[in-house]
């Protein structure tokens, strides 16, 4: 798993923590039920206080991306409803994405790209 | 058990024409404190006075949830320190000096010693006198990790030290945090990369606790404002903390980052405060007031 903290950023650090391993979760590349490293363990390799750590683990905790067993560590949650939507819109924005670079490519510009798009959300 | 490591409530010293005035702070079993301001803000007093030596005039010192006037030589076993002046002697050399320092701990470990010196790149058979102003504070660094303090003590720690060996220092105080029941509390005028690993900040000035909050609390309330040199009235001047004034307009220190924001909306730039913004500002409230 990948965590890069920017000390330039002006993200708060708990922040950029919290929204890395969203990130993760929402990729899959970390799945329902994988232990995530202790707060001091990561405090450590990432050389940040344990506070900030933590901060950024009450709040994928208040979110409901993991669970945390006292004693044991956190865990990537079960997935909800919520989740899975926020996934699933994520998809779709990195489909657009795609879609907006190809055309780029091609020299499509901005209006004939929403027309496309309106054209094939008619069709459904 | 008590849920902090120490305790510091009320003191009080004077000392040659200095005075320490109602100094509290408190850290919780497992985490980091930076004791930050500049010099002869009073850092180096109230760590003498944690360790009992300097004579407290009035207040209580609490470590380990006890007072150490009643039980000195137990608490001091589970202190580690690292002194501005290091008390080890000049004449004989480090291994010599190593064991004196040993017998006034139960729980030495030589072995890990060794270890550490032999990481630091320190010869055991040099004289400490010898030494470098770096290498005897990673001496001093030494001793104090090798008797499983519970509570390491840090005077300036970073002082003589290459950007190369602060780095090795904030690796052996997180290793040493993996340990939730350990602390560390050093002070310090400023060194970014030991900011980033204190989970709180205690701000001395002028021999008083301006605050002692965790980093993130200090991060959300101060701020520095900057803005037009017409929006810097009597009215206003009221919230910050102190100011600096140019030909284009004016910068200023505030502690209450959402009344400037409601104050002042989209007029000015509000930006977080560093810690060194916050002793800049405070430093020059004081001299031009």
């Amino acid at each position: 798993m990948k965590i890069v903290i920017s000390n330039a950023s002006d993200d708060p650090i708990y922040e950029q923590i919290a929204r890395q391993i969203r990130g993760h979760i929402l990729s899959d590349e970390l799945r329902e039920g994988d232990a995530l490293p202790s707060i001091r363990g990561l405090a450590r390799e990432l050389q940040i206080s344990v506070i900030t750590t933590k901060r950024a683990f009450d709040e994928l905790e208040r979110e409901g991306f993991i669970d945390t067993v006292t004693g044991k560590g956190s865990f990537v949650a079960m997935q909800n409803k919520d989740l899975l939507r926020e996934k699933k819109m994520k998809q779709v924005e990195n489909i657009l994405a795609e879609a907006v670079r190809e055309a780029r490519m091609l020299g499509i510009g901005r209006e004939d790209l929403m027309n496309m798009l309106a054209v094939l959300c008619e069709e459904e | 058990m008590n849920e902090y490591i120490l305790e510091i409530e009320g003191l009080h010293k004077k000392r040659n024409g200095f005075e320490l005035k109602d100094v509290s702070l408190r850290i919780p079993y497992g985490f980091v404190m930076g004791m930050i301001g500049a010099n002869g803000a009073g850092k180096t007093t109230i760590i003498k006075l944690i360790l009992n030596l300097l004579r407290r005039d009035s207040g209580s010192i609490r470590l380990f949830g006890r007072d150490i006037l009643e039980n000195e030589v137990e608490i001091k076993e589970r202190i580690g320190f690292v002194l501005d002046r290091p008390p080890y002697y000049d004449d004989i050399s480090l291994r010599a000096n190593a064991r004196i320092v040993s017998m006034f701990y139960r729980k030495w470990n030589q072995h890990y010693f060794d270890q550490l010196l032999e990481e630091f790149d320190l010869s055991p058979r040099k004289k400490f006198g010898k030494l470098s102003q770096g290498q005897k504070m990673k001496f001093g660094l030494a001793v104090a990790l090798s008797h499983d303090a519970d509570l390491i003590l840090m005077d300036e720690p970073t002082a003589g030290l290459d950007p190369v060996f602060r780095r090795e220092l904030l690796e052996r105080l997180g290793n040493l945090l993996l340990d939730d029941k350990k602390s560390v509390l050093f002070s310090t005028h400023i060194t970014s990369d030991l900011e980033k690993i204190a989970d709180y900040i205690t701000f001395v000035h002028d021999g008083e606790v301006v605050f002692s909050a965790t980093r993130e609390e200090v991060g959300e309330r101060w701020c520095v404002v900057k803005g037009g040199r017409e929006l810097l009235t009597a009215e206003t001047t009221a919230l910050f903390r102190g100011h600096r004034m140019s030909q284009f307009g004016f910068e200023a220190l505030c502690d209450d980052t959402q009344a400037v924001r409601s104050r002042f909306g989209d007029d000015v730039v509000i930006e977080r405060a560093s810690l060194e913004d916050i002793m800049f500002y405070l430093n020059k409230g004081v001299h031009h007031a």
